[in-house]
């Protein structure tokens, strides 16, 4: 091979410049702004199915109204992977003008008093749920909107299956069981509760799903816990209960074979299809049944993960995420970024929501009201929020939840670790949560 | 028996004699020192300065936006968390079943592809092919191809009535299922090292052990092996210390799980990212990077010193 000098030059050049590109386009990020008196502005939300369809249609309902605006659309994975971009793009400056993210305990550790526009003064404050404007609040400055409603923790059912053998809605743990024994005897084929530990945060729900139940218990509980005060402790009842029936339903043999390969939206088709009768899960994930089975949507019922004892048997309600302003946004994209949020909350975002977000519990604002053909499963939910058997999910009511509870309890659940044990790791895991945070007591 | 040994002390002697003779003089070097400003501009911004900022790092409590000076705190911390005493053990396993096998593997195919067999140099780049692809993409493939319920691997065991395991459902099978993959992975590289040592044997060797009528097996065991050493210490070295601080490849098969069952010291390092904790993390890096120092420098120490005694 001969390399002349220019040979050299101009592969150096094309060295250079390609190391050049890939940093010419970082810093283009937010730069782009108004063009021709129109004002662009971007909007952050999650990569899969439901979230970004519902993304592109606010966006496209929104750019018809305003069309001096247009938004650009983003999405990042959600999950742990998703936390961790957000705080990165935060603390760089990197952040799109309107992102989606949780509310609650996740929200307070985006540090909003730095990183995201104080929006109290917006005139959709004032309707908002008093619920949901303490989890997007700091120090009674309010930093968010919802999007979506908000959601239940609880075990979902087969109707069909239930109706077929005769089976109710059980209202103690014992109950739940023999219910679970029964499906099984009835027919081998039918998963009696289904895992699906492909997607590990889904092995949580019957240890957060519990909460209202622990809360029914001992309304003190989640206080004692942040605050590292008398036993309220995971290897202690009633906060245990969620370990022990974890790893009992695994060792009675109630729990479909490929527990440990089965992904979220599986287990939801295997729901809907009858193939599996009993799943703990989130109420939201009804969304991927109106996608996959719309028409089985109704034969999905929820209820309560049941406590011991039938008195304490309550729901758990997840707040729904919110939209939030990054604090780097300024002057009229600022505007527009409002303009956004507010929009959403409007009747016509609120419309825009019914027809793409799956509904899966009652909206946490006055002006979005349920359309009339919601999934049956909301129902049941409102049920229990009326008869006043239902609590906020504990990371509405605590800074701390610790980062290792889905893998301790895919653990647990698949009979690797004893629940004993199990309970004992989150208890640390929880500790170090704590002490990283900086809470007082630890 | 001493007559031997003295020669080997004067050889010593002389070369002590001669750096110390350097030393006096000063280290003459071929380049003027200007030379160097641009590397060491180099070293010192891109390796220098992130080395002993996260030294300082580690000893903070940082959340990326603010940071406190906490002390030896998350070295006790880190040590405390409940999947590290597995995750050091599963790094071990790890590290020493893949360097082993690539070693083994290695020599065995780098025998086969310096021999005059049909279509040898299609064997090699089929057997260097795995090294090119995208260890995240691999892993993805494998996780697809060995699903213990839908995968066609367990198809085509299950069609022959033999057991189907859940090659990385299972926790006391996941890890090396795992190391499984690495090892086809990374196998090329040390076929390619140990073909370049058998390579650079001179052919007289051979053929003065052809003409003695030596067996196959003696030549390899009499020439092939001895004078292949240096390219099996590289092989080893390279294998060990990918293997202790490997990462992606598990990360992509089972996020360290089923449990904490495939959990190695890197993922381990990873989750505390992902939760937030950096300056905690940053201590388990500087662990890691002790860690691999205090396992690689003996190793290394050793093979050399094998290598020149040769």
């Amino acid at each position: 091979m001969n390399s002349s000098p220019t040979r050299k030059v101009v592969i150096a050049t094309a060295a250079l410049a390609a190391l050049a590109l890939p940093l010419a386009a970082c810093s283009g990020g937010s730069g782009s702004s108004s063009s021709g008196g129109k004002v662009q502005i971007s909007y952050l939300t999650q990569n899969d199915a439901a979230n970004s369809a519902q993304g592109k249609a606010l966006i496209q309902a929104f750019e018809k109204k305003y069309p001096n605006i247009t938004v650009k659309m983003d999405t990042q994975p959600g999950g742990t992977q998703g936390d961790n971009l957000m705080k990165t793009k935060l603390s760089t400056g990197s952040m799109d003008d309107v992102f989606h993210y949780n509310s609650g305990s996740l929200f307070q550790a985006l540090n909003p008093k730095t990183t995201m526009a104080d929006l109290s003064n917006e005139a959709w404050v004032k309707d908002l749920d008093k619920n949901f404007t303490s989890v997007v609040s700091v120090d009674g400055k309010v930093y968010g909107a919802p999007v979506g409603t908000s959601f239940a923790g609880a075990i979902l059912y087969n109707k069909k299956i239930y109706d077929k053998l005769g089976l109710k809605v059980p209202t103690t743990w014992d109950e739940f069981i023999s219910n679970s024994e029964k499906i099984k005897a009835s027919d081998p084929n039918v998963a009696p509760i289904l895992q699906s530990y492909a997607d590990t945060w889904t092995s949580q729900l019957l240890v957060l799903g519990d909460f209202a139940n622990i809360n029914a218990q001992d309304p003190k509980w989640a206080d004692n816990y942040t605050n590292n005060k008398g036993d309220a402790k995971y290897v202690n009842e009633p906060a245990f209960a969620g370990f022990e029936h974890t790893a009992e339903i695994k060792s009675k043999g109630l729990v479909n074979k490929d527990f440990a390969s089965m992904t979220n939206a599986q287990a939801m088709d295997a729901l809907a299809k009858g193939t599996g009768a009993q799943y703990p899960m989130l109420s939201a994930s009804i969304a991927t049944v109106e996608q996959n089975e719309p028409d089985a949507v109704n034969d999905i019922g929820v209820f309560a993960i049941p406590s011991a004892n039938a008195s304490d048997t309550s729901l758990t309600i997840w707040e729904p995420n919110g939209i939030y302003v990054s604090a780097k946004t300024s002057g009229d994209k600022l505007d527009a970024a409002k303009k956004f949020v507010a929009f959403v909350n409007s009747p016509e975002g609120c419309d825009v929501q019914n027809k793409t977000g799956a509904a899966a519990g009652p909206y946490s604002i006055s002006t979005c009201k349920l359309p009339s053909d919601v999934p049956a499963l909301i129902g049941d939910i409102q049920k229990y929020i009326a008869d006043g058997k239902a609590s906020p999910a504990l990371e509405f009511l605590s800074p701390i939840k610790g980062p290792n509870l889905e893998t301790i309890l895919v653990a647990v659940g698949s009979g690797i670790t004893p629940a004993k044990d199990g309970a004992a790791q989150y208890d640390a895991d929880v500790k170090k949560q704590a002490q990283q945070l900086g809470i007082k007591g630890w | 028996m001493t007559t031997a040994v003295a020669p080997t002390g004067t050889v010593r002697g002389d070369k002590r004699a001669e750096r110390s003779a350097k030393k006096r003089k000063g280290i003459r070097s071929p380049y003027p020192t200007w030379f160097y400003i641009p590397a060491a501009v180099l070293f010192l911004v891109f390796f220098a300065v992130p080395t002993f900022a996260s030294f300082y790092f580690s000893l903070t409590r940082w959340t990326l936006f603010t940071t406190q000076f906490i002390g030896f705190d998350n070295f006790v911390q880190f040590f405390q968390d409940p999947a590290l005493s597995q995750a050091f053990v599963n790094t071990f396993i790890y590290g020493f079943v893949t360097s082993a096998a690539k070693v083994v593997l290695g020599l065995a195919l780098a025998l086969l592809l310096t021999s005059p067999i049909l279509g040898r140099g299609y064997l090699r780049a089929v057997v260097f092919f795995p090294v090119l692809v995208s260890t995240i993409g691999v892993g993805l493939t494998f996780k697809a191809l060995l699903d213990p319920f839908h995968g066609p691997v367990n198809a085509v065991l299950g069609f022959l009535h033999l057991p189907q395991p859940g090659w990385y459902t299972d926790p006391n099978l996941a890890l090396l299922t795992i190391a499984g993959v690495d090892i086809w992975k990374g196998v090329g590289i040390a076929t390619l090292i140990f073909m370049a040592g058998i390579v650079a044997i001179p052919s007289e060797y051979f053929e003065a052990a052809r003409v003695d009528g030596a067996h196959a097996w003696a030549v390899f065991r009499n020439i092939t092996l001895p004078l292949v050493r240096p390219a099996m210490g590289t092989v080893i070295i390279l294998s060990l210390i990918g293997g202790l601080r490997s990462f992606d490849l598990i990360w992509a098969m089972t996020n360290g799980g089923p449990g904490f069952s495939s959990d190695v010291i890197a993922s381990v390092i990873y989750k505390e990212y992902q939760a937030g904790f950096f300056g905690l993390s940053t201590a388990g890096n500087v662990i890691l990077f002790v860690v691999v120092t205090a396992v690689m420098w003996p190793v290394s120490w050793f093979l050399n010193r094998r290598e020149a005694e040769l």
